[in-house]
């Protein structure tokens, strides 16, 4: 029995709300000595807030906290308290500072000193050893916002594995890994829970919580639903737990098969090395209407570079590209986008939500920027919008006219989804669309995607996750070092392919 | 006991409770040390009285603040020129009215001498934006140039003299129209906080402004002009420093390349963080900046009225300053918080023992 390892961390009634939420009613959580245990629930569940209550992001209403060694109740008010006493934690969203290099941010506040100063060898050497066990290769005496989201996950991760001494706390840290890194961060945290490290793991990703995970806590709107072993509950039950009702049959999802017509059909893209000096080189690619295209790659492949110069977020500075049959010179994206293109960002944070203004806000911007500043959308149809998006993709608010910052990280992604699908473009461009969306909505929104490219638009989509991309995709562009070096279509889409192709592997297209 | 809780709450929570407060105290003292301070009497058939002074006075600062207010939300910067602008724009309205030396004769109609003073100050305006939105320099930095050099280009104009026009009618704009008892600037002053409130809810600039103030990044992508956007606040801004110029030339018929308008940027400022506004950009109201400018004059009118001389002021004015910047800081306010924790704490251990 697993269950007789010595309980390291005990929360009991957690009580929390927001103003016109209940985030958190009477909850409890038991975390013993060396178990990773596992935070499921749907978006907007509460299980950030649960988190954020035990490091003192959050004040609690009510409950209390208790923790081996410490003979009362603990309350942190801030994140430092709960460090100090061991408890470290990468929140959902990377609070780390940009400007300042990957070393500094894994050593901020503790950085290694000598003679008084700090000592910046000896920072980055650490620094660099640290990432490495986790597989990642950088210049870590770079500023942190030279790297893309995955890399600024694994800094977050890096620093937070280093600090930890009793208690660490990952929210959604795999949402933009590559499965390599995943292995890596895996073998990571393995290491930990055999050293007697309690760990709380919060993911979307199914597969991943049975690989890892030992204990399983269900949260479903505020409440809790129960503690399982991960051994004795079956996925199918464990997803039941979380949202209450069966859902779809994963699998059923299928994408219409239309390659053979591509060639009558009319092409939407065009890329004629089309490239952007430093992120991407120049490339070919024909995008069909209807169709919808996978971009695949490992980290800093160039994937999300790709879709940035097509939109014109990193103005391309070499060849052309033709969109609907004419030549689309992208200034700005103001100017992709009234062409008819639509851009989700990959960074939700940073160049998604705008977050202290409204849901509402948030949903009508990108229409209201393509109308123009006199053309002002009347108050009662922003109303309308909101709601309908709010609607269509199940986003958990309390109302439309709260900041989006208050939302849970799913939902806030769901917004920034609905605020393209509004504008109604013929071209969207997805980078990571359903990250950190639960396994309910994920398939609502895939299904969404292959609904578009029925009606005849076109997507581009980049997913982290082979199997999302196999499911909707029915051509996935690969690239490597910058470069696109191949393209699989039809018989070709399988799993072992792509991996192939990614890695440098000999494929049988092209 | 938790109903009371909840409108405590949302009282507080209103975006305008702090600055209101605020006012508040200020006129209460004034009350106290002064029991006629709210009366209002009429003597050559114009108004008289503390109140009527404090909203004439703060008129230029309205107007500035109001600018200030559009530049700290969709830059989070600052514009310290605007002080210095609006003398180069009182220099030049005068200039081109009398030319280099005290007369009453104007070379230019009247009208046509405010419209080039407002826009040599629109002109400034637009240095400052392409600074900042196009060379991408740090605000403060940006506008220290003409914070600096404003007053140099007023005094060539003045050539270091002090210009006097030595027509009545010249001194309506700043003091009373003839037969209107409220002084003119306060209608100014009302007039473009109206225009601009107008402006702001009837396009969407308001919005576009709360959007790159809180993410010009994420703007940028969702098809706003970001450095567009921060270079017509800046604009507006030298417009608005424009407008406050002629007011203030012609409150003392005169233009002081020195000392018009002198110091009156950090007022400005202030006006924009005693409303509630965050110098951090993002969302704004231009209501609390207007009552953080009425606030600020009542708090330099009172100062007076207590017999505190021109050279004490700003010591005075600055401890005020502190406590109630102090009193809005997130330290405080976090502070505060752990206050109240603490007392949910003892009442839920109440509730346990119960
Ligand atoms: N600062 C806040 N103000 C108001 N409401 C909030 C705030 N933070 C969270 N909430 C609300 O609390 C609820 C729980 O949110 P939480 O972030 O804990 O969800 P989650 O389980 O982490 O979801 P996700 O999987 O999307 O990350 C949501 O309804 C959310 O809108
Ligand atoms: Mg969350």
């Amino acid at each position: 029995m697993m269950s007789d390892k010595k309980i390291l961390l005990t929360m009991r009634h957690i009580t929390k709300t927001f103003p016109g939420v209940r985030a958190l009613s009477d909850v409890d959580f038991t975390l013993r000595y060396g178990e990773i245990h596992a935070l499921m629930g749907e978006n907007g569940a509460g299980k950030s807030t649960l988190i954020k209550v035990l490091t003192g992001v959050e004040e609690m209403d009510n409950g209390e906290i208790y923790m081996d060694g410490i003979d009362h109740t603990i309350i942190n008010r801030s994140p430092q308290e709960a460090q100090a006493i061991g408890i470290s934690t990468v929140y959902q969203e990377i609070n780390l500072c940009p400007n300042l290099s990957v070393a500094e941010n894994i050593f901020i506040g503790r950085e290694p000193k000598k003679f008084g100063r700090i000592d910046w060898k000896t920072m980055n050497r650490k620094a660099g050893d640290l990432l490495s066990n986790l597989n990642i290769h950088i210049d870590v005496s770079k500023p942190l916002s030279n790297y893309s989201v995955a890399i600024q996950q694994m800094v977050a991760i890096a620093r937070a594995v280093d600090i930890s001494s009793k208690v660490l706390i990952l929210d959604e840290p795999t949402s933009s890994l590559d499965e390599q890194e995943v292995e890596k961060l895996f073998a990571v945290m393995q290491k930990l829970k055999e050293s007697g490290i309690g760990i709380i793991f919060v993911t979307h990703f199914l597969d991943q919580v049975y690989k890892i995970s030992d204990r399983i806590t269900v949260l479903r709107n505020g409440c809790l639903v129960g503690e399982y072993e991960t051994d004795k509950l079956p996925s199918v039950e464990l997803v039941e737990l979380m949202i209450g009702k069966e859902i779809d049959d994963l699998a059923k999802l299928r994408k219409e098969e239309n390659d053979d017509n591509n060639g009558k059909k009319e092409i939407i893209v065009e890329a004629r090395e089309l490239g952007h000096t430093g992120t991407i080189n120049p490339f070919n690619l024909k995008i069909h209407k209807g169709e919808v295209i996978g971009l695949s790659g490992l980290l800093g492949s160039g994937r999300s570079e790709l879709a940035r110069a097509v939109y014109g977020a990193d103005k391309p500075d070499q060849g052309e590209l033709y969109f609907k049959g004419k030549k689309l010179q992208v200034k700005t994206p103001l100017d992709a986008m009234k062409a008819g293109m639509a851009y989700l960002p990959e960074n939700r944070k940073e160049e998604g939500i705008i977050e202290d203004l409204s849901v509402r806000e948030n949903i009508i911007i990108a229409l209201q920027a393509r109308q123009g500043i006199f053309k002002m959308i009347r108050r009662k149809e922003q109303e309308e919008f909101a709601d309908r998006i709010i609607d269509l993709l199940q986003i958990k608010t309390s109302g439309k006219d709260i900041p989006i910052k208050q939302l849970s990280g799913g939902n806030q992604q769901k917004v920034i989804l609905g605020r393209w699908l509004l504008t109604n473009p013929d071209f969207l461009i997805l980078d990571e669309p359903t990250r950190g969306i639960d396994v309910g909505t994920k398939t609502e929104i895939q299904k969404l995607v292959l609904k578009l490219a029925e009606e005849g638009k076109t997507v581009l989509f980049i997913s982290s996750e082979i199997d999302e991309m196999l499911r909707v995709c029915n051509k996935i562009a690969v690239l490597r070092d910058r470069r696109m070096v191949s393209e699989l279509k039809g018989d070709d889409l399988s799993q072992s392919n792509i991996m192939k192709a990614i890695a440098g592997g000999e494929t049988g297209d092209e | 006991m938790n109903k009371i809780k909840h409108i405590w709450m949302k009282i507080t929570g209103f975006s305008l409770f702090f600055p209101l407060l605020c006012l508040a105290v200020v006129l209460v003292i004034n009350l106290i040390r002064t029991p006629d301070f709210f009366r209002i009497s009429m003597n050559n058939g114009v108004l008289y009285g503390y109140v009527i002074d404090i909203l004439n006075r703060s008129s230029e600062l309205i107007i500035l603040a109001t600018g200030m207010t559009l530049v700290v939300a969709a830059s989070g910067g600052t514009d310290i020129s605007v002080g210095a602008v609006s003398a180069v724009a009182g220099a030049v309205c005068i200039y081109s009215l009398i030319g280099g030396a005290s007369s009453d004769v104007y070379r230019i109609p009247y009208v046509l001498a405010l419209v080039l003073g407002i826009l040599a100050g629109t002109a400034c305006g637009v240095f400052n934006g392409f600074l900042v939105a196009k060379l991408h320099i740090q605000p403060m930095v940006a506008t220290l140039i003409l914070f600096t050099a404003g007053r140099g280009i007023a005094q060539v104009l003045t050539q270091g003299f002090i210009l006097y026009v030595r027509k009545e009618s010249f001194k309506y704009l700043g003091n009373f129209l003839p037969g209107i008892p409220v002084p003119t600037p306060i209608f100014i002053a009302a007039l473009v906080v109206i225009l601009t409130i107008l402006l702001l809810k009837r396009t969407s600039l308001g919005l576009y402004i709360q959007s790159v103030g809180v993410n010009r990044i994420a703007s940028r992508l969702v098809g706003l002009n970001s450095s567009l956007i921060i270079f017509l606040v800046y604009v507006f801004s030298g417009f608005c420093a424009g407008i406050a110029g002629m007011i203030i030339t012609s409150r003392v018929y005169s233009i002081d390349a020195n000392n018009a308008g002198l110091n009156i940027e950090l007022d400005a400022i202030l006006a924009v963080a005693i409303g509630g506004n965050s110098l951090g950009g993002g969302k704004f109201t231009l209501i609390g900046s207007v009552i953080g400018a009425i606030t600020i004059q009542a708090l330099t009118t009172s100062l007076y009225a207590m017999k505190v001389t021109a050279d004490q002021l700003p010591v005075y004015k600055a401890i005020v300053v502190v406590i109630i910047v102090a009193i809005q800081s997130p330290v405080v306010k976090r502070w505060m918080k752990a206050v109240r924790h603490k007392n949910a704490l003892s009442g839920n251990r109440k509730k346990v023992k119960a």
